[in-house]
């Protein structure tokens, strides 16, 4: 394999639009009543607020975007929101549960 | 092929969310479809007594497990063997667990799956692919595993997974024939695009143990490997993620073994048989379950072998009245057994065992040996000193 074709790392940025890769899967899991990332060999718990961006995370909205609906939502500064929201993604683009 | 599948039950991030105790759902499944594999790794965690091919499941039945499976709440499905794409209905079961909605994952030595079988899987469903290495020195591969022109086909199958945009995890058991490669393994796993990495020393149960003193990396090389992992996981964040499994007897404090006994992961041997962990078999007084007569969920939940050492309260001194106690679990029934003669007692990888001194010992007597024995090959008759 070739330097072109090797990955980089992803960094997240108020303009990136993330999604789940295919192989992720955000699923409610009834059963138990919460929501789960489905990853290689991983299962994550993602809490409330992270499940509320995941399911925005559709590859064409961007990160400004999700932060500002959800600052209105929640009803909190958007700086912050940008903050958290950035800072959680770039974390699971390093895990491989995001792409952008 | 399933030598050291760690999987984390539950990792969390965020809100930390108390996990139920005890009788939950696990999350997964390791499935031995078959105990075939045309390799013979010493540190194979299939048991000394390989089930034979006129016992396995059949197509029916495993279906039918998957089903159950996610009835049950279950939610990974590790597809494993031995080798088990030597199935030649890895197919089907893996189109009906894809249907029933589990999340499935291939644990492959990669040898035997051509590109056509690899795009059916990918169609009908297949998640991930997790495909082991000896290691990147081919010769010193084709000597663990007994088995010519392994690395080649490895490297195949890799560029294959690529070309399907599928996730790959690459998994490379560690021991002290392969440990000084382990740059060169890490490389190997970014050239072939890998998103995982395992670096996973060997656990020594089943055939492992049967060949410690000849796997036993030394206390030095170890610490020596550690610092690598750590250094590669900084250089390469956000290109590949590392899955570090230390070995036990360089610990302090145990695994919670398979997450807790009964508690994260479940195993079916090739004949339908239900253990706790792989090694369960090992462990004195448990009577198994097999799926030909007992549903999934009732043995999860009632059967003898899972009830035994469920939760804390078999535990003795000093998990008893430990703080790690719902963390660790106590670690290993197995090893206690093993070591110790007691399955009860406290894993000796934790400095509390009265055991722990002598485990130590054990280790690194064996691993300065200059000479180490030879392998022990994995394969049906067993214990015999070389490869065919
Ligand atoms: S012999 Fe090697 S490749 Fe085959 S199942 Fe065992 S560990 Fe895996
Ligand atoms: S004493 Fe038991 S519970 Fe405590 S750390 Fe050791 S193994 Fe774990």
């Amino acid at each position: 394999m070739t330097e072109s074709t090797m990955r980089t790392r992803t960094i997240i940025a108020l303009a990136s639009k993330p999604s789940l890769p295919n192989h992720i899967k955000l699923r409610h899991d009834a059963g138990r009543g919460r929501w789960l990332i489905l990853a290689p060999e991983r299962v994550f718990e993602p809490d409330e607020i992270s499940v509320e961006i995941l399911k925005r995370c559709d590859g064409a909205t961007s990160v400004e975007d999700i932060a500002s609906v959800l600052a209105k939502e929640y009803n909190a500064p958007l700086q912050d929101i940008i903050k958290d929201t950035i800072s959680m993604l770039q974390e699971l683009s390093d895990k491989g549960v995001v792409k952008a | 092929m399933n030598e050291i599948v760690e999987i984390a039950p539950l990792e969390e991030f965020g809100e930390a969310v108390a996990a139920p105790q005890c009788a939950r759902a696990p999350v997964g499944l390791l499935a031995e479809l078959t105990h075939r594999c045309p390799l013979q790794c010493p540190y194979c965690s299939n048991p000394l007594e390989l089930e034979r091919v006129n016992t396995e499941l059949t197509t029916a039945e495993w279906q039918d497990v998957m089903r159950q499976a996610a009835e049950l709440g279950i939610l990974q499905i590790h597809l494993s063997g031995g080798e088990p794409t030597v199935r030649k209905d890895l197919e089907d079961i893996v189109e009906v667990a894809a249907k029933a909605g589990l999340y499935t994952n291939l644990i492959t030595a990669g040898v035997t799956l051509t590109r056509d079988r690899l795009k059916k899987l990918k169609d009908l469903g297949l998640d991930h692919v997790q495909l082991s290495i000896q290691d990147v020195d081919e010769e010193n591969a084709e000597r663990i595993s007994a088995y010519k022109g392994g690395l080649a086909k490895k490297r195949e199958l890799g560029q294959w997974v690529r070309e399907f945009d599928m996730p790959l995890t690459i998994n490379a058991p560690i021991h002290r024939h392969n440990i000084k490669n382990l740059p060169r393994i890490i490389d190997f796993a970014v050239e072939m695009g890998a998103e995982r990495l395992e670096v996973a020393n060997i656990q020594y149960y089943a055939w492992a143990l049967k060949n410690r003193a000849a796997l036993m990396p030394t206390r030095a090389e170890f610490m020596k490997s550690a610092e690598i992992v750590e250094e590669a996981k900084e250089r390469l964040k956000g290109i590949l993620v590392f899955d570090f499994v230390v070995p036990d007897y360089y610990a302090k404090t145990p695994k919670p073994c398979m997450g807790g006994w009964g508690r994260g992961i479940m195993n079916i041997t090739p004949s339908g048989k239900v253990l706790p962990c792989h090694a369960a078999e090992t462990v004195p007084g448990l009577q198994f379950d097999n799926v030909r007569n007992r549903r999934l969920a009732d043995i999860w939940l009632n059967g003898q072998a899972f009830e035994a050492y469920r939760g804390t309260s078999w535990m003795k001194e000093p998990c008893k009245s430990c703080p790690r106690a719902e963390i660790d679990f106590g670690g290993c029934r197995c090893q206690a057994m093993a070591f110790t003669g007691d399955a009860a007692n406290t894993d000796p990888a934790c400095k509390f065992s009265p055991y722990h001194a002598a485990f130590v010992a054990t280790a690194e007597r064996e691993s300065a040996e200059a000479n180490p024995p030879n392998f022990i090959y994995r394969r049906v008759g067993g214990a015999s000193k070389t490869p065919e």
